[in-house]
């Protein structure tokens, strides 16, 4: 591209300054009709552009039949459809057949769903689920609630592990070089190539798996590795924990387990930690940590956090006092809180006015809450700095208070990446003859520098088992399919310890096989099944346990979802010399901090083939389908680079290019990659999209690199960022305060937007003599995490559209998580969450501009949406002040695809074009709450009725119930002084309330003072 | 001049009109009652199974429970096509060289199903509760005739909208008492609607007439 798009779309930010000059922290009065809170650097900037975009609908739709063609093309279309409504009304059904059991399976009732208990692993690490099952089809997966980890609730990944059960890209055929094998001349082939080198004890052979908790697996590995001692066992984890447990043995001169207390921690400093999003735990910690800071009944009391970081994350939204630093400044924060909190030779190092008086504070905060606080350090921070957070904790006396110690849950803690090295090293020195990758894609995610994937080609015999045939299948001389996880009998641990027998739900559809049953070809039994392999596991541990009959305790655990008494117990630590062992801190010299993270949708590139996952908007930016190389407003702005510009990011010897992303809390001198893109062999929907920022990693130097470079190419590329779609600028949609001003004024959120009296309508009053639902979502819970986006899209059978249909507005998701900042985009400002959804509002918009009835008011409240009335004709949509509506545009629904039919939710309608939809407050599970109630002659119960996205919610953030009942949680909550409706002012009424978000401050560092920072 | 039209032109017009909305309105009835005749519904029409079971030999002849076979029709949405092992209890000892039974025995080796053809065929945008209506004393021959009279199956109602609304906005011409709910025989009193409004009132039937009730 030529150099004229020079100036044209220079960032907005000159005038997002101007903008944001009057307004400078809450209590100020938004002069001039600008936002106290805004959602994007265009929107502050306020450009035309964004002023004609905002005001469409659905802004590229309404141009569709400018052009003569298209405009015949709709009217062809329209009249044979005419045609086709008068025909419709006469014809007959086609012929259905009924096809019941020859034998029905143990409990299975036909129209009953049935739940089982297994886990979902994400990096070997285990988060207990039940899995609803139809007739035989898993269809939802959801937390299990008597889990540890889970609770009940789930993150996103956990949710979409549904849908690539039915990818219909799976692998399913056993191939060599492209060729249809069968599973027995692959056992002939692997037995040669163990039996030629048994002799030498197996030297040559090598296994490649990921991070393994799994016992079972542990078990077979060993027994092999006992069999063959010259065999080697190495793990590789693209997002691996090798700084984690290189820390550990900083401080303790062993890998440990760290666990965290969160809701016994008074005060938390995250030091770059993803607490609350991506680390393993996340799912309780954030259940923890919600609960201590839920302000109800006027009791206001939190917990407080602080967070530094170098891209914003959920955590870090929620943070009460945050700090946008580079890793380097990290490092140095946290030596020098190290050295104020006593750790022994540890010194403070020189650190910018800004970050000492926070971390000045931090530090008193911490000293005044001493067992009661706890400094957590990010899985992708450097060794060092997870030995100083240990020596921290130590020295505050948190251990054993907020934080507990325990054995590793990995069977063999090793450094990946030295593993894989080592693994490397050997391949060209030639001294490997045979390879089995069980699991992983280590050709297309092993760091670059390693060539791991010409290395491959020396090895004689490889194989390769996984879900896809991936890059990696495609480089080995075998590809075995694998069984997915539902599919399968294995176990594995929770981040606590605590193992989960899997079990499977359905037997696999592409005749996959699991790890075990690999395994078990390398030994003397190679027949023997996964489910024979997981029970002689627990056949040795009951006999050691001393459990005397194996058939009950097995069948409790496998039902139960978990093996009573598993979670690791704690162990005592004894801290070694912490400022000895780190070392002197490094200097990051010239030039810009390069720091990898895994995709916040598609993680480490795994779930790129995930339609549901591609299509989640990530949190902040709210792109989809693309990773973007991400920047702070300071840094573009001296750059010159704006939103979609296209950049090459230079890294030592090496260079990937990609579009720029502008993110407002970004760390300046920070450039932000995203692992997970440039896939090549992932599936139809992952292929060829997004940059492979893999590409740019060194081994040992996995999560930064130093001296990176940003060069323009000129070139433009174009984004779908949804969050811009249905703004609602202007208005008090977000509410917040901080603690202090809540205890001084309760009932500060009513202030901002008095609601008008209940008779401003000309329509009559409904009544309600029975039910009347009703939502509290709460925003100070809210992490923004998106697993109930997903969990909806899975209950609900939402489509998936594509990016173009997204770039068009055309995303289909029933509920989005919108973000608001406030404060000064360049200086940290601070970022809400808010889940909007349909509102069920009582004087509902979108029901008196139905031409055909087509969405009505039920009798207990809801807006109901008839999808066989609907005519298409977008009014309520255009009437819906809160843009939750969602149109089929295009026949979204995969109607073709075997697999998807068995995936969808069979209570749920799967709409076609053509229809208008949304959020249906789970009507499905209402009805099936009532039936449940009226055959037992009884009211619904308070929280019998959990919708999807209250149920995956981590934070307990949603709350759905009957408002006629007073004693429910959600009318309680509706009473609660900090809860308010959104845009109530307009008189519609919603049964959704939401409660305003609050942050407990400390007084000695006020925002306005970090805020004020140019 | 003389006239353009001829006088009988007014009567030409007048029977052209008549004819054009008796046409009109002819055509509009044909159109009602042909959406409702059995022609579409399928209504009083047998299919062609793959076994010719006879519900009045099972139900009529035998006496068997409707339960016996349609298991889940208390506790589920669907009522349950019985499994093949069901049949089996009973053709395992009885006509068991029957050449006609041969695809039971056959599906009961080889476990395979046997595929029935559907004759109660709902939308699928309508998602129907069995369980629940019998609960509230909505008995089988109310919706599904006398199934104990039908050798093979037939429906006795449109299956229509209208026709479930009919029930759903006046429970009280059709609930009866629970313990009558799966006999065949079952006749309501002459004062079935002071009946009806007691068994409403004991029952809490409610006139559940909004969209979601089926529609989802």
């Amino acid at each position: 591209m030529s150099q004229h798009h020079d100036h044209d779309h220079s960032p907005p930010l000159d005038t997002a300054r101007a903008a944001l000059s009057n307004v400078e922290g809450r209590q100020a009065a938004p002069t001039g009709g600008r936002p106290e809170y805004w959602r994007s650097l265009e929107e502050l900037a306020d450009t035309e552009e964004f002023q004609v975009w905002l005001h469409r609908e659905f802004p590229e739709q309404a141009s569709e039949f400018t052009d003569p063609v298209g405009r015949r093309q709709f009217l062809r279309l329209m009249g044979a459809s005419l045609a086709l409504a008068g025909v419709t009304a006469c014809t007959r059904q086609p012929a259905e057949t009924i096809v019941p059991f020859a034998r029905t399976p143990e409990q299975l009732v036909p129209g009953k769903s049935l739940m089982f208990a297994t886990a979902i692993t994400l990096g070997g690490i285990a988060t207990g689920v039940l899995v609803e099952s139809h007739e035989g089809r898993p269809t939802k997966i959801e937390g299990n609630p008597e889990h540890p980890a889970s609770l009940g609730a789930t993150d996103l990944f956990t949710q979409a592990a549904i849908l690539s059960l039915y990818d219909p890209d799976r692998s399913q055929t056993l191939s060599s070089r492209g060729d249809i094998r069968t599973w027995s001349a692959f056992l002939g082939s692997l037995r040669g190539a163990l039996e030629s080198v048994r002799g030498a004890g197996g030297a040559g052979l090598r296994i490649l798996t990921e991070t393994c908790t799994s016992p079972t697996l542990g078990r077979q590995l060993q027994a092999f590795l006992a069999e063959f001692p010259a065999a080697r066992w190495h793990q590789y984890e693209p997002a691996g924990r090798d700084e984690v447990r290189a820390g550990g043995r900083l401080a303790f001169g062993s890998a440990v387990e760290t666990r965290y207390v969160v809701d016994k921690a008074r005060v938390i400093v995250s030091l770059d930690a993803d607490l609350l999003g991506s680390m393993p735990g996340s799912v309780r910690y954030t259940r923890d940590f919600s609960r201590v800071r839920r302000v109800r009944g006027g009791q206001a009391d939190m917990s407080r956090l602080y967070v530094v970081e170098s891209a914003p994350t959920n955590t870090g939204a929620k943070a009460d006092h945050r700090l946008a630093l580079t890793p380097s400044a990290i490092a140095a924060c946290a030596r020098t809180l190290a050295a104020i909190v006593g750790v022994p030779g540890v010194a403070r190092v020189a650190l910018s006015a800004e970050s000492e008086a926070f971390v000045d504070a931090v530090a008193r905060d911490l000293a005044a809450n001493k067992g009661a606080s706890l400094v957590v350090a990010g899985d992708e921070q450097p060794a060092a700095v997870h030995a100083l957070a240990h020596a921290i904790n130590l020295a505050l006396g948190n251990a054993g208070q907020t934080i507990v110690y325990s054995d590793s849950i990995e069977i063999n803690p090793i450094d990946q990446q030295a593993s894989l090295r080592e693994l490397v090293a050997d391949i060209e020195a030639g001294t490997v003859s045979a390879l089995l990758i069980v699991g992983g894609n280590p050709v297309y995610n092993a760091p670059a520098d390693l060539r791991f994937g010409e290395a491959l080609q020396r090895v004689g015999f490889s194989a390769h088992l996984s879900l896809y045939e991936d890059e990696s299948s495609a480089a080995c001389l075998w590809h075995i399919p694998e069984a997915h996880t539902l599919e399968a009998w294995s176990d594995a641990r929770a981040w606590d310890g605590t193992t989960t027998i899997m079990q499977p739900l359905i037997s696999p559809l592409y005749g996959g096989k699991s790890a075990h049953d690999l395994l078990a070809g390398l030994s003397a039994s190679p027949g023997r099944s996964g489910y024979d392999q997981v029970r002689d596991t627990w056949k040795a541990y009951a006999t050691q346990a001393g459990i005397a009959d194996f058939e009950a305790f097995w069948r409790q655990s496998v039902h139960d979802g978990q093996v009573a008494g598993t979670a690791l117990p704690p162990k005592p630590v004894t801290l070694g010399d912490v400022g000895k062992a780190i070392g002197a801190l490094a200097s990051p010299g010239a030039g810009l901090e390069l720091v990898f993270r895994t995709d916040p949708t598609v993680y480490d590139g795994r779930f790129a083939n995930s339609g549901w996952l591609q299509e989640l908007p990530k949190p902040f930016s709210k792109i989809t389908w693309d990773n973007t190389i991400q920047l702070s407003p300071a840094t573009a702005a001296s750059l010159g680079i704006a939103n979609e510009d296209v950049v090459d990011v230079t890294s030592g010897t090496r260079t990937v290019r990609g579009p720029a992303w502008v993110m407002p809390g970004q760390a300046d001198g920070v450039v932000t990659v995203y692992l997970g893109y440039g896939r090549t062999h992932a599936g139809r929907v992952g292929n060829r999209i997004g940059y492979n920022a893999y590409q740019l990693r060194r081994s040992g130097g996995a999560w930064t690199a130093a001296g990176a470079a940003l060069a323009r190419t000129g070139a433009r590329f174009k984004i779908a960022s949804t969050q811009l779609h249905h703004d609602m600028a202007g208005r008090a949609l977000i509410r917040s305060a901080s603690l202090e001003e809540y205890r001084k004024h309760p009932d500060f959120v009513k202030a901002e937007e008095p609601e008008p009296p209940r008779t401003l309508t000309l329509y009559a009053d409904h009544e309600y003599k029975g039910y009347a639902w009703g939502m509290a979502i709460d925003i100070n819970a809210c992490t923004g995490c998106n697993a109930c986006v997903v969990a909806c899209q899975s209950e609900n059978n939402v489509p998936v559209v594509g990016k173009e249909q997204v770039a068009k507005g055309r995303e289909m998701h029933w509920l989005r998580v919108d973000t608001y900042y406030k404060g000064h985009p360049e200086a940290n400002p601070e970022a809400y969450h808010q889940l909007v959804m349909c509102q069920h509002c009582e004087n509902a918009p979108c029901e008196v501009v139905c031409p055909v009835g087509a969405t009505v008011h039920s009798d207990e409240g809801l807006n109901d949406m008839v999808y066989n009335r609907c005519v298409g004709t977008r009014y309520c949509s255009n009437n819906c002040p809160y843009k939750v509506r969602r149109f089929n545009f295009l026949l979204y629904q995969d109607w073709d695809t075997p697999t998807f039919k068995m995936q969808r939710n069979p209570d749920v309608s799967v709409r076609s074009r053509g229809v208008m939809e949304k959020c249906t407050y789970c009507v499905q599970r209402i009805s099936r709450a009532k039936i449940d109630s009226e055959k037992e002659d009884r009211k619904v119960r308070d929280g019998e009725i959990v919708t999807a996205c209250e149920q995956v919610c981590p934070a307990q953030a949603i709350v759905f119930g009957n408002i006629n009942d007073p004693e429910s949680r959600v009318s309680k909550l509706r009473a609660e002084s900090l809860s308010y409706s959104l845009l109530g002012e307009l008189n519609t009424r919603p049964r959704t309330v939401y409660l305003a978000a609050l942050k407990n401050t400390n007084g000695e560092l006020r925002q306005e003072d970090a805020g004020s920072k140019k | 001049m003389s006239q353009i039209f001829h006088p009988s032109a007014n009567s030409i017009a007048r029977i052209i009109l008549t004819i054009t909305a008796v046409l009109v309105a002819t055509s509009g009835y044909l159109v009602y009652e042909l959406g409702r005749s059995p022609y579409v519904t399928r209504a009083y029409q047998t299919r062609q199974q793959p076994i010719q079971f006879s519900h009045e030999r099972h139900v009529g002849g035998n006496g068997l429970d409707c339960r016996y076979c349609h298991t889940s029709v208390e506790s589920s949405a669907v009522a349950g096509i019985p499994p093949t092992k069901v049949c089996m209890n009973c053709h395992s000892q009885i006509l068991v060289t029957a050449s006609y039974l041969e695809p039971v025995r056959a599906s009961f080796r080889t476990d395979q199903s046997l595929q029935w053809v559907k004759v109660h065929d709902l939308p699928d945008f309508v998602y129907f509760n069995h369980s629940i209506h019998v609960n509230k004393g909505v008995g089988c021959t109310t919706c599904h005739g006398r199934v104990d009279q039908m050798q093979l199956m037939w429906t006795v109602n449109t299956l229509q909208m209208e026709w479930c609304l009919d029930c759903h906005r006046n429970p009280e011409k059709y609930v009866r008492p629970r313990a009558a709910v799966f006999r065949m025989d079952y006749q309501p009193p002459a004062d079935q609607l002071a009946l009806g409004r007691r068994l409403v009132a004991e029952y809490q039937i409610l006139k559940l007439t909004s969209c979601s009730t089926c529609h989802r």
